[in-house]
């Protein structure tokens, strides 16, 4: 995320900046920085010990996980179900991109892993073996 | 496209009558859920009980149900001796695990894994950990073209030399390179990093999306939309830490790799491509 940018900006308004974008009316490409690295500086203890449980030195997969949108609400996409979570409407966010991604790492971990994910039922359904 | 309004063509056309909202599915989060850190379904594992395997005179799929009991036994370090260039063996692992081949994998090794940390003492074939998840990936020797093909998460490396097409439709993840690697290398990129530490070859990065392609050595052209991006402080950082995880070193140091990213000049379709075809059939 670039320096200075209102972090909130897709949240409060259509965040429609170039002229193509104001042509077709809607947004081009991703609403957060894909290529943004972790702060290692920044990690919350759940990550630590996910990743020692792994045998991971560092977040691995989860580097590529970020806070992005959905419909004005903020989300993290779940490559697993190929959509996106939304986070409570009552959870209070931090105010920069770094803090917001590691909340959403741990958010999707936790949900990943939960019993209520969409792919243990597919999972039941489907598995040959 | 100067002096352009709300009152845009694309509104008199009536398109936004019609918003395709793509995959929205209502889901949420829940703050009270549990800690869990592996799959439902997974096998508990303990790293340090092991066990050793000759897969000689086994085929593949022998050797990946042989795998799959050795996990649901609890065992949480696998070796696999004579695995002799076999191919797709290792696949679809979805459970942490340290697996060491001692030996060379053929095609598409590793491809389709979740989890574990897997080492490789030989070569590789074509299309190793293609669509990998996560987990680390390390080929102590060279490895044939399409290497990480459509990987979307977790480090694949490579000490030696890789073939061409590396990392074609990369979605995340980190693949480094210590060697050199071939032509249109990033193909297609769409996000994650590639790190070579030697030369690459012609059409770095064609038609790459997105994602950021660091390289050491000489690079023989670049490909349509690849372009040169600015090394930030947190790029060095995140550099320095990934190398040193792997016992790598940048040729002329990490500060001196060259970054590439995507231009962007492709970023050309919208979600409102389908209603424009109705209105022209």
């Amino acid at each position: 995320m670039a320096k200075g940018k209102e972090i909130d900006k897709y949240l409060t308004s259509e965040g429609l900046d170039s002229d193509r974008e104001k042509e077709i009316g809607q947004h081009i490409g991703y609403r957060y920085d894909v290529n943004l690295v972790p702060d290692y500086d920044r990690l919350p203890p759940f990550l630590k010990k996910y990743m020692e449980i792994m045998g991971w030195d560092d977040l691995n997969w989860l580097e590529d996980v970020h806070m992005g949108y959905e419909e004005g609400r903020p989300a993290v996409f779940d490559r697993n179900i190929n959509g996106w979570v939304s986070v409570p409407e009552d959870m209070k966010l931090p105010d920069n991109q770094q803090d917001r991604d590691m909340i959403a790492r741990e958010l999707l971990i936790k949900f990943q892993m939960s019993k209520r994910h969409p792919m243990v039922d597919l999972n039941g359904a489907y598995r040959k073996f | 496209m100067a002096g352009v309004d709300k009152e845009h063509r694309s509104h008199e056309m009536g398109m936004h009558t019609e918003q395709l909202a793509g995959r929205t599915q209502q889901v949420f989060f829940s703050p009270e859920e549990d800690e869990n850190f592996t799959y439902p379904g997974a096998f508990e594992v303990d790293y340090n009980k092991r066990a050793e395997l000759d897969v000689a005179d086994m085929d593949a799929r022998a050797v990946n149900l042989k795998i799959r009991d050795l996990m649901r036994e609890g065992h949480g370090s696998i070796v696999i001796k004579n695995p002799g260039a076999k191919h797709s063996l290792g696949v679809g692992i979805l459970n942490r695990l340290n697996l060491r081949f001692e030996g060379s994998l053929g095609y598409f090794g590793c491809g389709l894994i979740d989890g574990p940390n897997v080492t490789v003492t030989g070569r590789v074939g074509w299309s190793f950990a293609e669509n990998m998840m996560a987990g680390t990936v390390v080929v102590e020797k060279n490895a044939g073209s399409t290497f990480g093909a459509a990987i979307r998460g977790g480090d694949l490396v490579c000490r030696g030399d890789v073939g061409s097409r590396t990392g074609i439709d990369q979605k995340g993840g980190t693949i480094i390179v210590g060697g050199r690697t071939g032509a249109f290398s990033g193909f297609m990129m769409q996000r994650g990093r590639m790190v070579v530490l030697g030369n690459a070859g012609i059409n770095l990065g064609d038609s790459m999306y997105d994602g950021t392609i660091y390289v050491g050595g000489e690079i023989d052209s670049l490909g349509v939309d690849a372009v040169d991006g600015e090394m930030t402080d947190l790029d060095v950082q995140w550099l320095t830490a990934k190398l040193k995880l792997y016992d790598l070193e940048a040729p002329r140091g990490v500060e001196n790799l060259r970054k590439i990213v995507a231009g962007k000049q492709l970023w050309n379709y919208d979600n409102l491509e389908p209603t424009e075809k109705k209105l022209i059939l």
